[in-house]
């Protein structure tokens, strides 16, 4: 079976679609009121909103899929700005011709990561467009999730001597796409780090009155997110290469790439700026999780000119800048 | 063949050791010259890996690079640059490029522009792709534009062989390859030269070998060939060091596990059948003689400029760009008023802020932040800070 044009007319074989590939894996009550809006219950306070459109190819790839990374992608967003992720919109663009299989096992995926993150799926839309007009299957996820603590975490938290923590190995993400697209194969595979992080950050939270500000460092990787940080903020960092943790598949990989760790993107990776006297007890408690064994301080924050330093392991440092000039596109 | 642990040659320890040792020989010269011995690292990726690993900083006290004529886009001649577009326009023409060149700004535009504008301007990876467009577009004239050293024309020379023995008649190239040993001689000849020595690059020299630089020994000029990674760096610079202190200078091969005496005789034979060196003109030096590969005799009819010209197009220069006075090592991009302001690798305006291996886009990206820091921050000796060297009684 395969979608036809006529998937998203609206008609008999929308509500059909509806009805076999959706309704059975995502299961939700608000769902399957079937109304053209969720209508649900608003906590006091404030909400924080996310949405973000997943254009990766290839639509599956080891260690995740356009569905999990659809979820995480979003999830993770609002994580990171201090808040309890709750319900999530998904909107897909689907190319005729596409596998029913495929859109099957991708939704599947989608709705469970959603439940594994506690996240209920409320509102959905399917379009379909002509055959070339997509490549397979395009997701928007929009989420909205409470926050607790409003202005707890922000760049103004930000102070110089603070550490810089990441939760895991770099690059994994990127480096699975990559080498799937370029047909380069590893044995056992290198597989995407793409995962929700909502419940590790909400215990991170809990934890730690330290921690001043938190960003998953998706497109453009670690550097990117931390130069973001230097320029928001006026203050300098300086991380060192030698900290960096990178898996030595992941490392032999970019060898093969050329390509630096700093720069290529993670799904399943926050960094952390914290008070100086948490650093340690935040890398030890964040590497009791699952995917972040790898967890290190990699770096501090310090007066300065808003530049991002990287300190190498032959004595000299380096300034590091926002990535340009070499385009990574279809990552996520 | 034997396998070479390349992890050894990035070994943080080993390199701490051996700059300890290193140290007081760089520190002599350093007296002996009452400044910084000057070295130009002919290669971008030499500039890039010296500052990349942060050696370029660790050896700032005794040692001044300056980057070289190292970029093949970069010392390409304004004219040729237009002449190159110039085929973009041309029509039933294809255009087969280099990644790199697509931005390089002509007088006019840009082969990224002419392909804007509906031209037929495709990237390949390598020349033998060329000539399966060639060969995919039998109605259409595909030219290969023909930019490199010594290291990219042996694969431009295979894609000529091939299109002869299997009688492509519609594949094209436009050759502006150039030899690099004319150049560095040119920069010895020049009557401002005050380079103390040089670092010679590494794949270059595989191809033509140590015995290819025999030229910069006639000129009695300390030179080494040297490879990529930090240990390389730090003994190549120690090597030529000692090479400024003989009286009689030898060409010494520092990467011998990749550059032998004679280099690699089937790419040489394969560039003597198809090219030969002839007078080329680059950019900031002229015209320099036997500097170029032209196509030879025998593949003429796969020759652009003999088999389809076009009208020479009008060149006129960038106003300020520098790039001229870069590829020499005269200045630094840092010195450039364009540079970082109205030249940026998002905006080039000249091909030094283009290509990866250009000195203006390598500076771009690692060296401009360090530039500010030195002139806020009191300098700090890095030697002595980490106690390589004892302070001064």
């Amino acid at each position: 079976m395969r979608i036809m044009l006529s998937h998203g007319d609206g008609g008999s074989l929308t509500h059909e679609l509806v009805a076999q590939v959706f309704r059975p894996v995502f299961g939700d009550e608000l769902l399957e009121e079937q109304g053209d809006a969720a209508v649900v219950p608003s906590p006091s306070g404030h909400l924080a909103i996310s949405t973000d459109s997943f254009v990766v190819q290839p639509l599956e790839f080891p260690g995740g899929d356009i569905g999990t990374l659809a979820v995480a992608g979003t999830v993770n967003d609002l994580a990171v700005s201090g808040a309890v992720p709750e319900y999530l919109s998904v909107a897909f663009v689907l190319e005729e011709g596409l596998e029913m299989a495929l859109l099957r096992r991708i939704a599947a995926s989608l709705a469970r990561t959603a439940a594994a993150a506690g996240v209920r799926v409320v509102a959905g839309d399917t379009k379909v467009v002509e055959r070339g007009k997509g490549d397979g299957i395009y997701v928007t996820t929009t989420g909205v999730g409470r926050v607790p603590e409003p202005g707890r975490l922000g760049f103004h938290r930000i102070q110089p001597g603070d550490h810089v923590v990441v939760s895991g190995g770099l690059a994994e993400h990127a480096v699975a796409v990559l080498c799937e697209r370029a047909g380069i194969r590893f044995d056992p595979p290198l597989r995407s780090d793409c995962r929700p992080l909502n419940r590790m950050i909400q215990d991170l939270l809990a934890q730690f009155r330290g921690v001043r500000f938190l960003r998953d460092p998706t497109r453009g990787g670690v550097a990117t997110t931390l130069k973001e940080v230097t320029l928001g903020t006026g203050l300098d960092i300086q991380i060192e290469e030698g900290r960096l943790p990178v898996r030595p598949e992941v490392g032999g990989a970019l060898e093969l790439l050329g390509m630096e760790p700093w720069y290529l993107a993670n799904e399943g990776k926050v960094l952390i700026v914290v008070a100086p006297e948490e650093a340690g007890d935040v890398t030890a408690f964040l590497r009791e999780y699952p995917g972040q064994e790898l967890a290190a301080e990699i770096g501090r924050v310090s007066a300065g000119h808003g530049d991002l330093w990287l300190k190498t392991p032959y004595g000299g440092r380096r300034s590091l800048g926002m990535l340009s000039g070499a385009p990574l596109p279809r990552i996520c | 063949m034997t396998t070479v642990n390349l992890l050894a040659y990035r070994d943080p320890e080993l390199f701490a050791r051996l700059l300890r040792r290193i140290i007081p020989a760089l520190e002599e010269q350093v007296q002996k010259l009452g400044r910084r011995v000057r070295i130009m690292e002919v290669c971008g990726t030499h500039t890039v890996s010296f500052s990349r690993t942060g050696v370029r900083q660790v050896l700032a006290d005794f040692v001044e690079l300056i980057s070289g004529p190292g970029c093949p886009v970069c010392v390409t001649d304004q004219s040729d640059i237009d002449h190159m577009i110039a085929y973009a326009k041309r029509p039933g023409t294809v255009v087969a490029t280099f990644g790199d060149m697509m931005q390089v700004p002509g007088s006019a535009a840009s082969l990224r522009r002419q392909r804007a504008e509906g031209a037929d301007v495709r990237v390949v990876y390598s020349p033998s792709q060329a000539v399966d467009l060639a060969l995919e577009n039998p109605q259409k004239q595909v030219v290969l534009l023909g930019v490199g050293f010594e290291t990219t024309a042996p694969g431009v020379a295979l894609s000529l062989k091939r299109a002869a023995r299997d009688g492509v008649r519609n594949y094209f190239v436009y050759s502006v390859h150039k030899l690099t040993p004319p150049a560095l001689k040119a920069l010895v000849e020049d009557p401002d030269h005050r380079l103390d020595g040089f670092l010679l690059p590494g794949h270059v020299s595989a191809i033509i070998g140590r015995r290819g630089w025999t030229l910069l020994e006639l000129l009695n000029q300390p030179a080494v060939i040297g490879g990529f990674e930090p240990l390389d760096l730090v003994v190549s610079v120690y090597r030529l060091v000692q090479e400024m202190k003989r009286p009689v200078r030898l060409v010494v091969n520092n990467y011998g596990r990749v550059v032998r005496e004679d280099g690699n005789p089937a790419a040489q034979r394969l560039l003597e059948e198809t090219f030969e060196a002839a007078p080329a003109r680059w950019r900031g030096f002229g015209m320099l003689p036997q500097s170029g590969l032209e196509i030879s005799e025998t593949y003429r009819a796969f020759d652009a400029r003999v088999a389809l010209p076009v009208d020479r197009p009008v060149t006129k220069a960038v106003r300020g760009c520098r790039c001229g006075e870069v590829v020499k090592g005269k200045e630094t991009p840092l010195q450039c008023r364009l540079f970082g302001t109205a030249c940026t690798p998002e905006r080039p305006l000249g091909p030094c802020m283009v290509s990866d291996e250009g000195t203006c886009s390598i500076y771009y990206q690692y060296e401009r932040s360090h530039h500010r820091d030195r002139r806020e921050e009191p300098h700090e000796d890095y030697a002595l800070a980490r106690g390589w060297r004892q302070p001064d009684a």
